[in-house]
């Protein structure tokens, strides 16, 4: 490149511009593109195939009649409401008797940061044999003589859903508590000491003090479990496949059953379009909360 | 460089296989036939490919055809298409030969006057699409099929049931013995499938053609379906508890004695078959429940993708002459526990069951099946509907028959 004449304000950090463009391209054209398309076809009534037939809002109107969209978002909202609250807190107090400088603090956390290096298909099957009446915990605590021991949530659906939950807190509220873990070690000890010496108790200190502080932390923890909330598909196909019946049916398992087993794209696409809905709500007042003081967004 | 040598090496070795003049083929064939009844089936199918010179390359996709079929499906369209693949003929694959990706069969067919060899005629209508052929049916298969184990009975101190009623009637005697009475696992499509045969039975023919083929709502929503309804759910209350996922472990609880009885097709017979168990003594299987002798005229056929590759396309003329010829046929159906696409084959070897089915089909009591009469939409809501019903003990009978009637309204 001749640096002759004064750059103009496209042409600086020109290097790092050409270097974002493929990831601009995949944005702009997968992302965006991909979201749009699929909006639009959510209008058709394509069926194995994508074909241009309107028929207005008869997806929607169907998606919303259908049992089995509507048990899909209430066990959506049962698992997600108690998995972020449940991986937040055991997460961040796994994370503070940690860093009560405890001996083998390094074998802890590579154990309870273990399973996180596991699928969730992996995790799916573990637990489906760890929750099988026969030969799982009921079937051990009985065979230790306690023989009206019951725990059997796969097969009772007023309850499968938090079978599902037990197993998705096992597997990630490992790397939760690391990322609390890193926020803790970030917080400068004089703040600690600054607190002793005002005779704040502890936990006083951890609840108004260090949390605030951790503030950065909680936010990227919260965009990661938040994510996973919302695609939870694999853990589901593996531990239960959506059973009994349909009791543990989420909405990603719809989109995938209706638009490839059913084969009514129009139908998926209308589901997958109300859960970017459903995240956008989300997003939407939390980014204006968050950015709008700053600048517009 | 290094790719020369592997073909010339490729070239040897199948060279060395295959004297034959034939050019030698590779043809993936993808199916879903993975228990141990299935794949010993599928093996002959293979034997008799590979010996026309050709190569069968097996694509069993694990997990029944529910997850076989999306994979197949975004195979095809997604420009990768296999040398033929296993369907159910009817209207699983409507859409793909509406897009012309399937390969017409039509020249051949008339070439090896399919339209004569295949019985019952019906199904090579369900090949059929604006009159020219797309699939070659393999097999029969129906669902209408009650198998119950000898054993189980036997130890509840019960004569083995000759008919659904009497079967109702066993049910808490087979309790008390601590032997589940009716096995039905998890997968979707079971509960449904148990649905469709109990209106075929219960119901009868023309009550169930009028669901399905005529989609009459009203129909679906009145008396004559309650009855049905009424059988489902003393079906539902006899499978409580069977806390198994696969129809092959339901089929094994049978096997075992652990379970009375299964409603499931003509394939669980491949499994008893496997176990070494002999019908009539250790089993007994009763065709449309023992109340309507009916066979539907399902099963399994090939597709063939359209390819570009001309030596490809040859090697799927022949596989779609061996698949029909009379030879594949009696040694693929014996092990599948299916009956024979074409009247003329000799099946001595077959069994006490299968014999039963012949002579229905011989009487041509023959009627379709959902596959031919419903979208897989529609097959799907149905799933969703009646594993709601089989898993949830507290669902009322009037909720699920009028929430049938809705799916049946809007059916296509």
């Amino acid at each position: 490149m001749s640096k002759s004449e004064r750059p103009s304000q496209l042409f600086r950090n020109l290097n790092a511009k050409i270097a974002s463009i493929p990831m601009i391209f995949t944005a702009l054209v997968i992302f965006v593109g991909g979201t749009v398309w699929t909006v639009f076809y959510s209008f058709t009534n394509s069926k194995l195939l994508p074909r241009l037939h309107f028929v207005g809002l008869d997806q929607y109107y169907r998606l919303w009649a259908t049992p089995r969209w509507l048990i899909s978002i209430e066990n959506l909202l049962i698992y997600g409401v108690l998995s972020l609250v449940f991986s937040l807190v055991i997460g961040f107090l796994l994370a503070a008797l940690l860093d009560q400088k405890i001996r083998f603090e390094d074998t802890f956390r590579t154990i309870f940061l273990y399973p996180f290096a596991l699928s969730f298909i992996v995790t799916g099957l573990v637990w489906q044999w760890l929750l099988n009446p026969e030969f799982g915990i009921q079937g051990v605590v009985r065979s230790l003589g306690w023989t009206s021991f019951s725990f059997n949530p796969l097969y009772d659906s007023s309850i499968v859903i938090y079978g599902i939950l037990i197993a998705a807190l096992w597997q990630g509220t490992g790397l939760i508590m690391c990322l609390m873990l890193a926020g803790l070690r970030g917080i400068d000890e004089d703040i600690w000491k600054a607190a002793r010496v005002d005779g704040i108790p502890t936990w006083k200190t951890y609840l108004f003090i260090i949390i605030p502080m951790m503030r950065p932390v909680f936010i990227t923890t919260l965009v990661i479990v938040a994510s996973n909330i919302v695609r939870v598909y694999d853990l589901v196909v593996a531990q239960t496949s959506g059973g009994p019946g349909i009791a543990s049916e989420v909405p990603a398992k719809y989109v995938y059953d209706y638009m490839f087993f059913a084969q009514n794209l129009g139908q998926g696409f209308a589901a997958s379009t109300m859960m970017l809905l459903s995240v956008i709500i989300v997003i939407v007042p939390w980014a204006y909360l968050e950015f709008g003081g700053k600048k517009r967004v | 460089m290094r790719y020369q040598l592997m073909t010339a090496a490729l070239a040897a070795t199948v060279a060395l296989q295959f004297a034959g003049p034939a050019a030698a083929t590779d043809l993936e064939v993808t199916h879903w036939w993975t228990s141990g009844g299935e794949a010993a089936a599928v093996a002959e199918l293979a034997k008799a490919f590979d010996a026309t010179g050709n190569h069968w390359v097996d694509g069993a996709i694990a997990g029944s055809g529910g997850t076989a079929r999306p994979i197949m499906i975004s195979r095809i369209t997604g420009g990768d298409p296999m040398g033929a693949t296993q369907f159910n003929h009817g209207r699983q694959a409507e859409e793909l030969v509406q897009a012309g990706l399937m390969r017409d069969l039509t020249d051949l067919a008339t070439k090896e006057k399919w339209t004569e060899i295949v019985q019952p005629k019906s199904l090579l209508d369900g090949c059929t699409l604006d009159g020219k052929i797309y699939c070659v049916p393999v097999n029969i298969h129906s669902w209408q099929w009650l198998w119950l184990s000898n054993a189980a009975f036997e130890k509840a101190g019960v004569p083995v049931p000759k008919n659904w009623n009497e079967y109702v009637a066993a049910a808490p005697a087979l309790e008390k013995a601590g032997i589940q009475p009716l096995a039905v696992g998890g997968q979707p499509w079971q509960a449904s499938g148990a649905f469709d045969v109990l209106l075929a039975a219960v119901g009868g023919t023309d009550a169930f053609l009028k669901v399905y083929k005529d989609k009459d709502a009203e129909f679906a929503a009145g008396p004559e379906v309650a009855k049905v309804f009424k059988a489902a759910d003393d079906a539902r209350k006899m499978a409580k508890n069977t806390n198994v996922q696969d129809w092959n472990q339901a089929t094994n609880l049978v096997i075992t004695g652990k379970a009375g009885g299964q409603i499931m097709g003509d394939w669980a017979q491949g499994e008893f078959q496997v176990a070494g168990q002999v019908a009539g003594k250790d089993y007994t299987c009763l065709p449309g429940l023992g109340l309507n002798e009916m066979i539907a005229t399902g099963g399994d056929a090939f597709y063939f993708p359209l390819l570009k590759d001309p030596e490809k396309s040859k090697a799927q003329e022949v596989l779609a002459h061996t698949l029909l010829d009379p030879k594949t046929q009696v040694a693929f159906n014996l092990k599948k526990g299916s009956l024979p696409v074409r009247g003329d084959v000799d099946l001595k070897a077959a069994n006490d069951c299968m014999k039963k089915g012949l002579e229905i089909l011989a009487k041509g009591n023959v009627m379709p099946w959902t596959d031919q009469l419903l979208s897989q939409d529609t097959q799907k809501q149905k799933e969703d509907l009646f594993s709601e019903f089989f898993a949830k003990q507290d669902m009322t009978v009037e909720d699920a028959q009028k929430r049938f009637a809705a799916i049946v309204g809007s059916a296509d």
